[in-house]
């Protein structure tokens, strides 16, 4: 049956409507003109009409969080939903996957993206997935450790590395390119990391930065709708920022007219000056400066939120520097010829004065780039929690907030970071953007992040008038953001009040660019390689028959 | 057929050639599995030959008035008929318990406390220098292991049986003993100790080390110690010799430590040698389903964990279930003498391709299509690694996943959510 | 009668004939004690021979079978029982971890003139 969202007070900087009284009208799952019959009508009188939000970076699936799951049996004592309708859902900051669908459905969320699967382990990421309900996904294979990857880069040979990417796009049902510390982690397979754009990668005489513009080049060349999405080297150390400025430097070389060519994530651990943990600090002023003069960057935070999370990366090296420095249990799963992951459960407490400069560089980032070019994150869970995002808006949008919050940090921020000094408050309009235009346009998904005809049908409407609203109570605005009035997925009201009231099946994208290129390029590479593999060719990958709602996009 | 999977051991060897009646590539405990044999023949209720659906709908109401029955077994399915059951057991309010639990459940309570450094069998086949085997017999357990991704295998580094140092301990001399460079023989019970020694060791406190540990004396240790900090990659593969023995997820847990002291001066993985071709399956699924990978009890409505308590042995043995449904498993075989007494006292109901001992006490029998052959779905090798076993043989058997959705299906409706 | 320390695990027997456990080929797979010789001497028994394996959670009688090479395949006082319905007439319950001790488990052996039970009379079928 189709919706009518009556009255409510839209904002959708897409479209260039920054707060009318209209209604919007939705039939088979997309936003229409108007429908005049059989329409259910939803009163949104003096209520925040917005689409429903996208996450574009969130560790949701796959063998990662799972074993996750299952090393940390102390996150599932928390039940958030017992089994009386729909599904039981458990877990503090790692859900099980009911819990997330509904978690995201909760804040008005419809879309999320698991930013790292291995290819090799694929067919599980899908399998999990295929067991959220609700949201609409997609995942992104690792490239940047990946063995063919890193031998084309070598010889500069572009052309097989777009077969490459191709066939692994279309072996995987995966939506984009991923590089995880290019180099590092075949570098840890003899326990070793990169740690300059410059450093050879053991065994293949190719640099990370060779890794990156190769990368880019073939992702341009084939015009994938999602740019190259990197997890830059050298994660977490003091100093780091430098490496960031000069991987997002990277981007200069290349254009591209709808979107950026590379998208930076979770910039705040890779924000930091400082020489060691003792003169940690902010570099988030600089970063911000940069990516807002280069067109073509685009980044998301990487919010830590105080309290516990488990964090979980390819970052094989890092995650092992992370298990002495924690003194945590550890689990690493160096993954034949492709890349690596490991696990670390991890507190980011407020009176730690690292963990404050983490939290303040994030929220600086947050203030300081424009919200065009950042998204909100917290990548998941190795910030924190996803279902902090409205927790995170709060901060940006009200300094008495922030001002509250900043109490119970470590006062080293006031000396490392410039958080204190930053008096800018985010609009409601400002988070729209960084919660569904700049996602939905960094991932180069047409139909969401907007309300115009032809969109999806994925609204969130809140309790807050963008018109007339106080920022210093903060309070209300939190409430607002976590408790949706409705959220509604393909025009099917899924949350009423903040509590799910139904379960809807969302749809896999994955990117089809076969036609760009063709195999035989690398037929033989192929061949060669699969003899190392411990898997057949045959048997490597996903057919889309095998997915319970696949979206093939084919690229532009 | 090429390229299909087996579906016996965790190795899930993806080359075997099968034309429907001989196999190539198949080891013998292959062989047997893809091998015609005895069948259940249909669905049976108390002696009586009857339809799928009556079957279902009769142990449908004996589920649905238990009062807490458990679910158990699941290693030799795939992941989707696993997904229906612990959807199943949530709303059953019931136990799901699998395999795992009399096999290497002990190994995650040690990831519990520790993690697991791990990797792919890739990673031994292409980059180890030094392989361990402890407390495994892959010959007689997992037999294309040592030619596929251990002992013998060509990675692209490393090239072969010559550029390896193979160490297999074990209490007794089994069969993979014999392809060994070393091997070291225990008392029985004595892992635990025997790690601390060699961590003490790599630690530089070989002066803490007692002459002899565990039968082994402290040359011998030294020289073990040596072996493993001098290579360049080593993987550690072990069995229930540990998991199985005294200290059990302890005597993993000092492993892990034992590892993690190793990735200190260079890289080591460990990979436990899972027994069923689907065993890791049966714990991933139930771990994104419902938080926890075995013993999960939904009485409370929603999953909690508690090994002790909810294994299929101990809630056995504690007469804490009333009624149970088998799938894809034999408890009656393979679990201790007074849990399988009680299996006897309550309705049993089993989901089986072949008739076993649990068989000969159930009270409802549904025969299943065999997985791999004639059904398809996903599984995980002992690694993790996914891969699609096929189905290339037509039957007139419902797949596990048909039967449990029909199950799950009439559940719902008659509790009515 | 000798005191040893029973293990229990696979064998090729017993994993090719898994699949068909109502056969007299399983049986034989896994109604077998393998020795130590110095421990058959001991009570007296030759491969074949029956003998009777107690701990503190059963007894059960199996046949005899010498491990083929003395000490390094089974030192003196350690016997192996292939896992399956007759092995669990012995094993022992967890000691909380929720996985019952399947190894390692104290006992003792001794000729026994007693007969092999079949499968169905160690289930004690009541039903």
């Amino acid at each position: 049956m189709a919706l009518q969202i009556k009255n409510g007070i839209v904002v959708d900087p897409k479209n260039g409507i920054s707060g009318e009284k209209m209604d919007i009208f939705i039939k088979d799952g997309k936003i229409v003109e108007e429908v005049k019959k059989n329409c259910r009508v939803i009163d949104a009188t003096g209520k925040l009409v917005v689409a429903g939000g996208i996450d574009l970076h969130a560790h949701i699936a796959g063998c990662k969080i799972n074993t996750g799951r299952a090393m940390r049996p102390e996150e599932m004592r928390f039940v958030r939903r017992k089994s009386n309708g729909l599904r039981a859902a458990v877990g503090r900051t790692l859900l099980t996957s009911p819990a997330i669908g509904y978690e995201y459905a909760k804040m008005g969320y419809t879309t999320a993206v698991d930013p790292a699967t291995p290819s090799l382990y694929v067919i599980h990421t899908h399998e999990e997935l295929d067991s959220i309900p609700i949201i609409d996904k997609a995942t992104l294979p690792l490239f940047g450790n990946w063995h063919q990857v890193m031998r084309y880069s070598a010889d500069k040979d572009i052309e097989k590395l777009k077969s490459f990417v191709a066939w692994v796009l279309e072996r995987t049902k995966g939506y984009g390119v991923k590089l995880v510390n290019p180099g590092g982690v075949e570098a840890w397979m003899y326990g070793g990391n990169v740690h300059t754009l410059d450093d050879a990668v053991p065994g293949f005489g190719v640099t990370p930065r060779e890794i990156i513009t190769s990368l880019i080049a073939a992702v341009e060349e084939l015009n994938l709708p999602h740019s190259a999405h990197i997890h830059c080297n050298n994660l977490g150390m003091p100093g780091n920022y430098e490496t960031t400025m000069e991987t997002i430097k990277l981007a200069k070389g290349f254009e591209n007219r709808d979107r950026q060519v590379l998208h930076v994530t979770h910039v705040q651990f890779n924000a930091y000056t400082g020489s060691s943990w003792r003169d940690i600090g902010s570099g988030a002023e600089e970063i911000a400066k940069l990516v807002n003069r280069i067109e073509s960057v685009t980044i998301d935070m990487g919010q830590p939120i105080f309290g516990h999370a488990t964090t979980m990366t390819a970052d094989c090296p890092w995650q092992f520097e992370l298990h002495k420095l924690a003194k945590a249990k550890w689990c690493n799963r160096d993954i034949e010829l492709e890349t690596g992951g490991g696990i670390v459960p991890y507190v980011y407490r407020a009176k730690n004065a690292v963990n404050s400069v983490q939290w303040a560089t994030g929220l600086e980032l947050g203030l300081l780039v424009d919200a065009d070019k950042i998204a909100i994150s917290t990548d998941y869970p190795n910030g924190g929690p996803f279902n902090s995002y409205p927790y995170i808006a709060t901060l940006l949008m009200s300094k008495k907030f922030r001002d509250e919050e900043m109490k119970k940090a470590h006062p080293y921020i006031e000396k490392a970071t410039s958080l204190p000094s930053i008096d800018a408050e985010r609009t409601i309009e400002d988070i729209v953007k960084m919660t569904r235009v700049t996602p939905a346009r960094v991932l180069g998904m047409k139909n969401k992040g907007h309300l115009g005809t032809g969109a999806d049908g994925d609204v969130a409407v809140y309790d807050i008038n963008p018109m007339d609203y106080n920022s210093s109570n903060f309070q209300a605005i939190l409430k607002a953001l976590k408790n949706p009035l409705y959220t509604i997925k393909s025009g099917e009201i899924v949350v009423k009040d903040g509590d799910v009231v139904s379960e809807v099946w969302g749809r896999t994208y994955w990117v089809d660019v076969r036609d760009k290129t063709t195999t035989e390029l690398i037929e033989r590479d192929l061949e060669e390689y699969f003899n190392y593999y411990t898997v057949n060719r045959e048997n490597y990958g996903v057919e889309e028959r095998w997915l319970q709602n696949p979206l093939r996009v084919m690229a532009g | 057929m090429r390229n299909a999977i087996c579906t016996f051991c965790g190795n899930a060897c993806d080359d075997i050639e099968f034309d429907g009646f001989v196999g190539k590539n198949l080891c013998p405990l292959g062989e047997a599995k893809f091998s015609a044999k005895q069948r259940i023949e249909g669905p049976v209720v108390n002696g009586e030959r009857v339809s799928y659906e009556e079957a279902i709908d009769r142990a449908v109401e004996i589920l649905v008035n238990a009062k807490r029955p458990l679910l158990y077994g699941f290693a030799s399915t795939v992941n989707e008929a696993i997904r229906l059951g612990v959807i199943l057991a949530e709303k059953l309010g019931g136990i799901y318990d699998q395999c795992s639990s009399v096999c290497h459940a002990p190994s995650t309570l040690a990831m519990i406390e520790e993690g697991i450094p791990g990797g792919t069998l890739g990673q031994a086949k292409n980059r180890a220098d030094v392989v361990v085997f402890w407390g495994c017999n892959p010959v007689e357990a997992h037999p294309r292991h040592p030619s596929r991704y251990s002992v013998m295998a060509k990675g692209f580094l490393t090239k072969g049986r010559q550029y390896r140092h193979v160490i297999v301990v074990d209490v007794r001399k089994t069969a993979t003993a014999y392809l060994a460079t070393e091997f070291y023989q225990v008392k029985p019970g004595y892992d635990y100790a025997i790690f601390s020694a060699l961590r003490s060791i790599i630690n530089g406190h070989e002066d803490a080390v007692p002459d002899e540990v565990g039968g082994v004396s402290r040359e011998k240790l030294k020289e073990f110690a040596d072996i493993l900090v001098n290579g360049k990659y080593g993987v550690i593969f072990y069995g229930l010799g540990l998991t199985h023995t005294r200290g059990s997820d302890r005597s993993v847990e000092n492993l892990v430590k034992l590892v993690q002291t190793l990735n200190r001066h260079t890289r080591y993985i460990i990979q436990p040698m899972r027994g069923h071709f689907n065993v890791v399956g049966a714990s991933a699924v139930a771990a994104w389903e419902a938080g926890y990978e075995y013993a999960i009890d939904f009485s409370r409505g929603h999953s909690r964990f508690f090994p002790s308590e909810f294994t299929a042995v101990e809630a056995l043995i504690r007469r804490d279930c009333d009624a149970a449904l088998i799938i894809a498993s034999d408890p009656a075989a393979h679990f201790p003498k007074r849990a399988v007494e009680r299996l006897t006292e309550i309705p049993v109901i089993q989901i089986d391709p072949h008739p076993n001992i649990t068989t000969l006490i159930a009270d409802i029998v549904i025969p299943s299509a065999l997985v791999g052959i004639e059904a398809e779905g996903t599984i995980y090798r002992m690694d993790g690694i996914p891969l699609r076993v096929k189905k290339f043989k037509e039957t007139e058997y419902w797949s596990d996943y048909e039967i449990l959705k029909l199950m799950l299906d009439k559940v719902i409706r008659l509790k009515g959510e | 009668m000798v005191d040893v320390i029973v293990i229990t695990g696979r064998t090729t027997e017993q994993g090719v004939s898994i699949d068909e456990k109502l056969t007299d080929e399983y049986t034989k797979a896994v109604a077998l004690c393998e020795m130590n010789e110095e421990d058959m001497k001991a009570i007296n028994v030759k491969e074949g021979d029956r003998v009777k394996v107690k701990t503190d959670s059963g007894e059960v009688v199996l046949f005899a079978k010498k491990a083929v090479i003395k000490d390094l395949e089974l030192p003196e006082g350690v016997v192996f029982i292939p896992m399956g319905p007759y092995a669990n007439q012995v094993v022992g319950r967890s000691n909380g971890s929720g996985t019952p001790q399947f190894k390692g488990i104290r006992g003792s052996v001794e000729a026994t003139h007693e007969n092999i039970k079949p499968v169905e009379e160690l289930l004690k079928v009541v039903k």
